[in-house]
């Protein structure tokens, strides 16, 4: 609703109020600004930039769609790309267990719940280098997790080397991630569990209906958005993974670099920008293809509502 | 007749014990979780406070000798360099966090309350904006600050910190819905003009708004690392996070030492978490729900 239509006679309208147009301006010009500074002029000379060989220095002219041949001929990157299955295999994992215990702790009595909560949620916070130390500690042969995994019963020699081995350090970098998450989407599930009426638990537990019955009648139709969401971001997420490879894993040593840590090797170590800028843009096209498709599958099986993909994006940005 | 009351009093203790049961199996999985939660950061604090010698001959789940050894932290304190990195940031957070607020409170104010010419395309632009991902855009970022002048420069960085940030602007538009209109059509009636109407009247009001986008932003920009390295090379612009990363150059693999950096590094963020908790868990919410 405008001020000035609701306070300012119709007859003074027609005048250029310059105070208002100041405070549009002045207030608007900044963020306006690195708006396009920050986003759409580095979006244009992605763009741009994909079809050049270049470096940050020399320009060495137009290529067409060479630069994303390489992509997709190199199995290199094809692998690369593929390791965000893993992440994406984690994100699954994390969702349910943020589900499981948002439930436990919104729908049952729990003593010291906000205890709880604060637990799980306090690895959110924690700075993602210092995540990186704390992790190759707790990895290393002999350490942390060994001792816990021998103090239960299983011999050292039967465990793998949890960073260095290729079968198993992927899935102990999704760790890191799931580990960090996974009490950030619980946080996001109480939330929006604690905004469905709670008098429909109630006729529903009048109706005999058990806790499964609740879950899936009341409190999956009353999360959907947010659930709708944390999958998304989750699985946008997974694609642009980076920090645990960059940080525990030794900036992606034994076969664990994703793709944005070899568009950040290809830009900043070879100094190949243009064949960095197209890798760049497929990992776009992926992000948006995913975060689409989902959009739509959702909107076919659940009549979903809008919003979410606004949403959605509010918080990509803030993760990032 | 007895029957009967025996049977129900069968199905009541059935009932009883298996909703004893579930909650049991509930607060093992809660237990178990925060246990895993809480390992990795237990383990490198206790670390911390083991000598040299110590950490080399017990097992890393060995309580150290002496709680009260803050020799790791004296030295990594110094050594690491870490109160030139704890300015660093903290001015960093603070510039900011400042930057944010003003931006996104000033333009969620002219963005709700003036129709004008372009609104729904700022509005567009920045929506947008959301959905291309910022982690694609990195590198031709870099050439943008670089043509500007802008890398190895602390304003720079705290420029590219302002400037991609969308989150609270949402934040902010969403509180302005909420406010009701008539506060500032009654104090443009009184003469107060549009400046004065968001700076006294308006500004003091968002006061939770405020909160939540400071410590979001404030946490975030924190625990920033990516552009930090890309963007503050020279060693007497460190972050905490940069600072912290460059560890394993002097201290190699003394765990001890180093986990005595983490631990300072984390001081920080909990005291942040414990006070301001709730508006950490809303700002969560209002980010994510509502665009």
């Amino acid at each position: 609703m405008s001020i000035v239509s609701t306070v300012q006679p119709d007859l003074r309208r027609k005048r250029i109020n310059w105070q208002k147009v100041l405070v549009i301006v002045l207030f608007a010009i900044v963020p306006l600004f690195l708006l396009m500074l920050f986003t759409y002029v580095p979006f244009a000379k992605m763009v741009q930039f994909s079809f050049h060989n270049m470096s940050y220095t020399k320009d060495k002219g137009f290529v067409g769609f060479d630069n994303y041949l390489k992509i997709f001929t190199k199995s290199e990157y094809v692998g690369a790309m593929l390791l965000s299955l893993y992440y994406m295999a984690g994100a699954v994992v994390q969702l349910a267990l943020a589900l499981l215990f948002a439930s436990i702790l919104s729908l049952e009595k729990i003593r010291g719940s906000g205890v709880y909560k604060a637990i799980l949620f306090f690895p959110f916070l924690v700075n993602g280098i210092a995540i990186g130390y704390i992790f190759k500690y707790f990895y290393t042969r002999g350490f942390v997790l060994d001792s816990v995994l021998q103090a239960i019963g299983i011999p050292l020699e039967s465990l793998p080397y949890w960073l260095r081995d290729q079968s198993v350090n992927n899935w102990s970098l999704v760790f890191t991630s799931v580990w960090k998450y996974c009490g950030q989407n619980m946080v996001l599930f109480i939330g929006a569990i604690a905004s469905i009426d709670p008098t429909l638990y109630e006729a529903a537990t009048i109706d005999g209906a058990n806790r499964w019955q609740q879950f899936k009648a009341i409190i999956l139709p009353g999360i959907k958005t947010v659930f709708m969401l944390n999958l998304i971001l989750s699985i946008t997420g997974s694609l642009s993974a980076f920090e645990p490879a960059y940080v525990v894993g030794s900036m992606g040593a034994n076969g664990t670099a994703t793709f944005f840590i070899k568009i950040h090797q290809m830009a900043h170590v070879s100094q190949k920008v243009g064949q960095a800028c197209a890798m760049a843009m497929v990992l776009m096209a992926l992000i948006l293809l995913f975060t689409v498709a989902q959009r739509l599958f959702f909107r076919y099986v659940m009549k979903d509502s809008e919003n979410t993909f606004n949403a959605k994006a509010n918080k990509a940005k803030a993760l990032w | 007749m007895s029957n009967v009351t025996t049977a129900v009093r069968d199905i009541n203790r059935n009932a009883k014990m298996k909703r004893a049961l579930i909650k049991g199996l509930e607060y093992f999985a809660l237990l178990l979780a925060c246990f895993i939660a809480l390992l990795p950061i237990w383990s490198s604090f206790t670390t911390s406070f083991k000598s040299a010698e110590e950490y080399a001959t017990t097992n890393a789940m060995t309580l150290p000798k002496n709680w009260l050894n803050f020799s790791n932290y004296a030295q990594v304190w110094t050594e690491g360099e870490m109160l030139r990195a704890f300015l660093t940031s903290a001015s960093v957070v603070v510039v900011v966090v400042m930057v944010s607020v003003m931006m996104g409170s000033m333009l969620a104010y002219v963005l709700n309350r003036f129709r004008f010419p372009g609104n729904g395309l700022i509005r567009n632009l920045f929506m947008i904006a959301t959905l291309i991902p910022g982690i694609a855009m990195q590198v031709t970022t870099y050439q943008i600050m670089k043509n500007l002048g802008l890398l190895n420069s602390i304003a720079g960085y705290m420029i590219l910190m302002s400037g991609t940030d969308v989150i609270s602007i949402y934040i902010f538009l969403q509180y302005f819905e909420n406010l009701d209109g008539a506060l500032d059509e009654s104090a443009v009636l009184e003469g107060c003009t549009y400046f004065g109407v968001f700076f006294r009247i308006l500004l003091p009001l968002t006061k939770p708004a405020i909160i939540t986008v400071a410590v979001l932003k404030g946490v975030g920009v924190y625990n920033e690392y990516y552009s930090a390295n890309l963007y503050l090379q020279s060693n007497s612009w460190r972050t905490i996070s940069t600072a912290l990363y460059s560890f394993s150059g002097p201290f190699k693999s003394s765990y001890n030492i180093i986990c005595a950096g983490v631990l300072l590094t984390l001081i920080p963020s909990l005291v942040v978490f414990l006070l301001f908790q709730k508006q950490v868990y809303a700002g969560l919410a209002s980010g994510s729900v509502k665009g």
